[in-house]
């Protein structure tokens, strides 16, 4: 596998936090569980209600305390448990993760993608390659809690 | 600070041949407010739980977390061992250490340090728990059904039946519907009427139906169970307990001006009508507009004919107050603007119509007694065009995007009766495709081209015109010969894309149940629970979820009324604990969260509060926990974090953030 | 200008007088620089304190807020320049203050100078400013020179929004002629053709001087909680100050995000901030993503309409845009 050839390449384990909401993609996980459909134990899955529960502060904490790599997983747009919770996450996730790539934060450490309860197969092919991603970017630097000031010119 | 037991289950191999159990227990032990650490084989069996009660009884434990499968197996399960035990079953937690972690990682040392994560994450979550207790609210043994059409109509009978009082509200003066207005119906040609009037009459008689007509919805409060309605009971101006529907008002009424509705227009009414002859119920009513009484304060020929005195100049709307347990919304469709489509000579020429207007036009009871004739000079037709998907499917802005769903079948079915009728008639159809799913509906629509050879062709109408004979000329292209067809014709037949009622928008906002962009109500969910709306104990029936036919109408009308039978059989509603509540000291009363609630269950309410000595009046939000499904949508959309989730409070959630990333 | 100030004491004075409103909110000057000027309630025993010129910045909306709730009679006369009637209508669509308690007189407005760059423009101890359309005559102790309004107004007034009030109950109009504006998303545009580190850099230069003075969040008319987030134990994120470097960018974004659809651009968290920090970038990016992925919204135009993150369409761009587009 690739992943293990790239673990092997470096010692950089990365920490990758994922949303799940309740309906779909926690479902989801569970399936791919049920099916022995690996992915690498560097994804941490919190369970919320709806990926709309997700609060941007949850994720700028996350990388604060040292994740290199967060994931907001929910039902298919059209499909929400709560008929609309994943529409406004959609919006709100698109912003922040726009204004974290406008503050010069790699893009790719962040991700939504739409999982349904029937889609083990996909939870852990999207959390393969998101874990894969997150190991050529490397370690979360620059939101770190690390004091940073300016470099003295 | 909480006294939490941990309880880590093996799952026989399932978890144990991967995960370290021992480990696991040594390393949650650490961890803050644990105090009871214990692995068993099977944790779910009646020895497992029996270990969990007694831990929680003999440790005194104020939290549990079970690290075993996912909580969406066992949480349940748990959660009622625990409140055997007489601990909060929400002071318990599920880490799943088998589905997350020992099912998916093959190396041990890998899924034990996950395990243990997921077991800490689990505890800084349940540290922060609080008990909730399920909220209970009574049941109004009352529905109500907006729409008397075959929709509202089934769905009324089906709760009457079943023992509950029902509410009919109805915009027109006679319950009915569209349906009342067909003539025949597919696939069985039985007539509308025949099949219909016995039901109009079965609701007005039920004991159980009281039928408000000629009366809207003005406004909606409350929540399941617990609705507060007011309805607008509109002035007749005639007194419905007097009047006998002699209908001799009606002839002597000297105002001839006003469109027919229930023939389409097609003919006119007096200023005091009867909508049909069997509308239920059989009363007049005045239209004001047309009224010389009301336009001139001469007249009053009704009045001096009327021998029940019913007549009442001076009647008032009356507004009628009354409380529900559910509500059926069955505002049903109306034909959607075809005067747009210049091509097709809608406006210009009166032998192109709709297919409505056909349906009056081949009733007897309709304004040429069932004679089909050329609304232009009553001439008998040689030629007829029908033309499909007029304005459905349309992905321009004039028409609509959806599949009217109901013209292909009533086509089929115009043609044939047309056919059968008048067998010197020549019976074109230019379709898109013919979409005949259904029981019998294929079949039929196979009928009518072998056995009545009706002439499809697969093309779209590109231009109507009037040609120097009088009549129409069709141009079109036949798509399967690629040939350009030019079809002289007596009459066009226009299949209107249906849409939802226009009174449909308020319906929907005084409900707070959401519509779609064509403005069909939405399902709480589009597979599972297709008859409820979003908004709880408000339910769908009938068109206004989206384009369907008499038999659908009717299945969904039946499935409605169970779901509303469903929810008044219940004394008490319990609701789910995890809903949001606002601090009300820190409410700004936005309105951010009212407004991605898709509940409703958020208003704001003027309260005086008292914050820290300043006593003041605000605007705070109030969560009706009734109705609230606990989404959290709420608590992103508030800036100030006033707004919180039970059982998913934001200080919960970022625990188990910083528990994962420590 | 000077003949605009006299128009809008006399109404001020008229409306005092026959009882439409009980006190005024305008602007005073301190009596030691002309710079000085701060946002007063006044009646009309100080109401020839009242001044209005290019000096006038301050948003005066968000006083409302406060000023609502401590009017039990009558009404207060509100001054507002254009670009603060659109933060006077997103308060009024936040329920933050009661239509029913003010009198807006909406003023026209020629742009606000920015002290500092009248400083850095080489003036000091300014004494006097005559308004001259494209530019200002300024006075200092050494005599007059005339300098382009392109040269000292604030940013936000370089990109103003037009001179037309969005809300008002009566409008002084003079014969002002608006000036030449920029185009307001050229500088994120800048932004966002660096490269990722570059862009890094340069935000970890600004934010990194944050002094958590919270003067961006006080001035701010769309940071109008009763609690800031930042200040409720019960949130998460609750920081007195900055511990770490992440944290000044945790509170710029977050403040960023809470006000994105509502912010109105008004400008005043740029203006106020001591340590100079651009942070009308920010808020303007998130403006500039909600035109392109949302269709142009203007929040304080429409008080009816729906803020963008409280809205969406089923046909909305998915998150992966932002690493589909360029860059």
């Amino acid at each position: 596998m690739q992943i293990n050839d790239n673990l092997e390449k470096s010692e950089f384990k990365p920490l990758i936090v994922a949303f799940c909401c309740n309906w779909c993609s926690y479902a989801g996980a569970d399936l791919a569980g049920t099916g022995r459909l690996a992915y690498p134990a560097d994804v941490k899955i919190i369970r919320v209600p709806c990926s709309c529960r997700v609060n941007p502060m949850f994720i700028l904490k996350a990388f604060e305390r040292g994740a290199d790599g967060v994931i907001i997983c929910g039902c298919h747009p059209g499909d929400c448990h709560y008929s609309t919770g994943n529409y406004y996450a959609r919006r709100r996730m698109t912003l922040l993760f726009s204004m974290l790539d406008y503050l010069g934060i790699e893009r790719g450490r962040t991700r939504v993608e739409w999982v349904s309860a029937a889609e083990g197969q996909k939870f852990s092919l999207v959390m393969n390659d998101f874990s894969k991603q997150i190991h050529q970017l490397g370690e979360n630097k620059k939101l770190g809690d690390i004091r940073c000031k300016k470099q003295q010119d | 600070m909480q006294r939490i037991g941990v309880f880590i289950c093996w799952c026989g191999s399932n978890i144990a041949a991967t995960v370290d159990v021992a480990k696991v227990a040594e390393e949650i032990k650490k961890e803050p407010g644990v105090v009871y650490v214990k692995d068993y084989q099977y944790m779910c069996s009646e020895a497992g739980q029996l270990l969990v009660k007694n831990a929680i009884k003999e440790h005194k434990l104020t939290g549990v977390v079970i690290c075993s499968c996912s909580p969406r197996m066992h949480e349940a399960t748990f959660r009622k061992t625990a409140k055997a035990a007489g601990l909060n079953p929400y002071m318990l937690e599920v880490a799943n250490i088998r589905e997350q972690c020992s099912w998916i990682h093959k190396d041990r040392k890998e899924a034990t340090e996950k395990a243990i994560i997921l077991a800490r994450a689990a505890v800084a979550k349940v540290s922060l728990n609080t008990p909730l207790q399920p909220g209970e609210s009574a049941v109004t043994k009352r529905a109500l059904v907006i729409g008397g059409g075959i929709a509202g109509i089934q769905s009324a009978l089906d709760i009457a039946d079943a023992g509950y009082k029902v509410d009919i509200v109805e915009r027109e003066p006679t319950i009915g519907g569209k349906m009342a207005q067909l003539d025949k119906t597919f696939p069985t040609l039985d007539c509308a009427a025949c099949i219909l009037t016995p039901k109009m009459v079965e609701a007005a008689q039920h004991e159980n139906i009281t039928l408000y007509t000629y009366s809207e919805v003005e406004e909606v409060k409350g929540f399941v169970g617990n609705f507060d309605v007011k309805i607008r009971k509109k002035a007749r101006y005639v007194d419905e307990t007097k009047c006998t529907g002699c209908a001799v008002c009606t002839n002597k009424c000297p105002s001839r001006k006003a469109g027919n509705e229930f023939n389409c227009s097609l003919d006119k009414r007096g200023a005091i009508y009867i909508p049909f002859a069997q509308a239920v119920p059989n009363v007049a009513v005045i239209d004001t507009e047309h009224c010389l009484h009301f336009k001139t304060g001469k007249c009053g020929l009704c009045q001096k004919n009327c021998s029940a005195n019913a007549i009442d100049f001076d009647q008032k709307d009356e507004i009628i107050e009354e409380k529900y347990g559910a509500i059926v919304v069955a505002t049903g469709y109306q034909i959607s603007d075809v005067t747009k489509y210049d091509e097709f000579q809608y406006t210009e020429h009166p032998d192109v119509v709709t297919s409505l207007e056909l349906e009056r036009l081949m009733n007897a009871a309709g304004p040429t007694k069932g004679v089909l004739l050329r609304p232009s000079n009553h001439q008998h037709p040689k030629d007829i065009v029908f033309i499909q998907c007029v304005g459905s499917r349309d992905t321009t802005s004039r028409g609509k995007c959806y599949c009217s769903k109901i013209c292909c079948m009533y086509t089929a079915k115009h043609a044939m009766l047309i056919r059968e009728k008048y067998p010197d008639v020549n019976v074109h159809v230019f379709y898109i495709d013919v979409r005949t799913p259904g029981k019998n509906f294929d079949e039929f629509y196979r009928r009518a081209v072998e056995q009545y050879n009706v002439d499809y062709i697969k093309g779209m109408v590109g231009k109507v015109y009037e040609n120097e004979k009088g009549g129409l000329t069709v141009r079109a292209v036949n798509l399967i010969t690629n040939e350009r067809v030019m079809i002289d014709t007596d009459m066009v037949v226009l299949a209107a894309a249906i849409e939802p009622s226009a009174g449909v928008k308020k319906v929907a906002s005084m409900l707070t149940a959401s519509i779609d962009t064509n403005n069909f109500l939405t399902e709480a969910h589009p597979k599972l629970r297709p008859v409820e709306s979003p908004t709880a104990g408000v339910f769908l029936s009938g068109v206004c979820q989206g384009p369907k036919d008499i038999p659908e109408t009717v299945s969904q009308a039946g499935a409605a009324a169970v779901k509303v039978v469903g929810l008044l059989a219940k004394d008490k509603l319990v609701t789910n604990p995890c809903t949001a509540e606002p601090n009300e000291l820190m409410c700004n009363g936005c309105s951010s969260c009212e407004k991605v609630c898709p509940y409703g269950a958020i208003t704001y309410v003027e309260k005086m509060l008292n914050d820290r000595g300043i006593k003041e009046t605000r605007r705070v939000a109030s969560v009706n926990s009734a109705v609230c499904q606990g989404c959290g949508a709420c608590t992103v959309a508030c800036p100030s974090g006033a707004m919180d989730l039970k059982g998913f409070s934001n200080k919960q959630i970022m625990a188990e953030v910083d528990a994962i990333c420590k | 200008m000077q003949k605009t100030a006299g128009l809008i004491k006399k109404r001020a004075l008229e409306l005092l007088d026959d009882g439409t409103v009980t006190r005024v909110l305008a602007w005073s000057r301190s009596e030691d620089f002309i710079y000085e000027v701060s946002p007063t309630f006044f009646d009309k025993g100080n109401i020839d304190k009242m001044i209005y010129d290019s000096f006038c910045a301050a948003n005066l909306s968000k006083y409302l807020i406060r000023a609502c709730k401590e009017q039990t009679e009558g009404k207060i006369l509100a001054v507002l320049k254009p670009c603060d009637t659109y933060s006077f209508n997103q308060l009024l669509c936040e329920h933050r203050i009661d239509r029913e308690k003010i009198y807006v007189l909406a003023v026209p407005c020629t742009g606000m100078i920015d002290n500092d760059k009248l400083k850095k423009a080489g003036f000091s101890g300014v004494t006097k400013v005559i308004d001259k359309g494209d530019s200002l005559d300024v006075f200092t102790p050494d005599g007059s020179r005339s300098v382009a309004k392109k040269d000292v107004l604030l940013e936000k007034c370089l990109c103003c929004k037009g001179s037309e009030p969005m809300a008002y109950d009566e409008k002084i109009e003079t014969d002002s002629k608006p000036f030449e504006t920029q185009d307001r998303f050229a500088c994120v545009e800048k932004l966002e053709k660096m490269t990722p580190d570059e862009r890094f850099a340069f935000w970890q230069g600004e934010l990194s001087k944050c002094i958590r003075c919270n003067a961006c969040r006080n001035v701010c008319p769309a940071c109008s909680c009763m609690k800031c987030v930042f200040d409720n134990p019960g949130s998460g994120v609750a920081s007195k100050a900055n511990s770490d470097s992440f944290e000044e960018k945790l509170f710029h974004i977050i403040r960023a995000f809470h006000v994105a659809g509502r912010c109105t651009d008004c400008g005043e968290c740029s203006r106020v901030c001591p340590q100079g920090i651009p942070l009308h970038l920010l808020n303007r990016k998130f403006i500039k993503d909600i035109d392109d992925i949302y269709g142009e919204y203007q929040a304080g135009r429409d008080p009816a309409s729906r803020a963008p993150l409280v809205d969406y369409r089923s046909e909305d761009a998915e998150p992966s845009i932002v690493e589909e587009r360029g860059n």
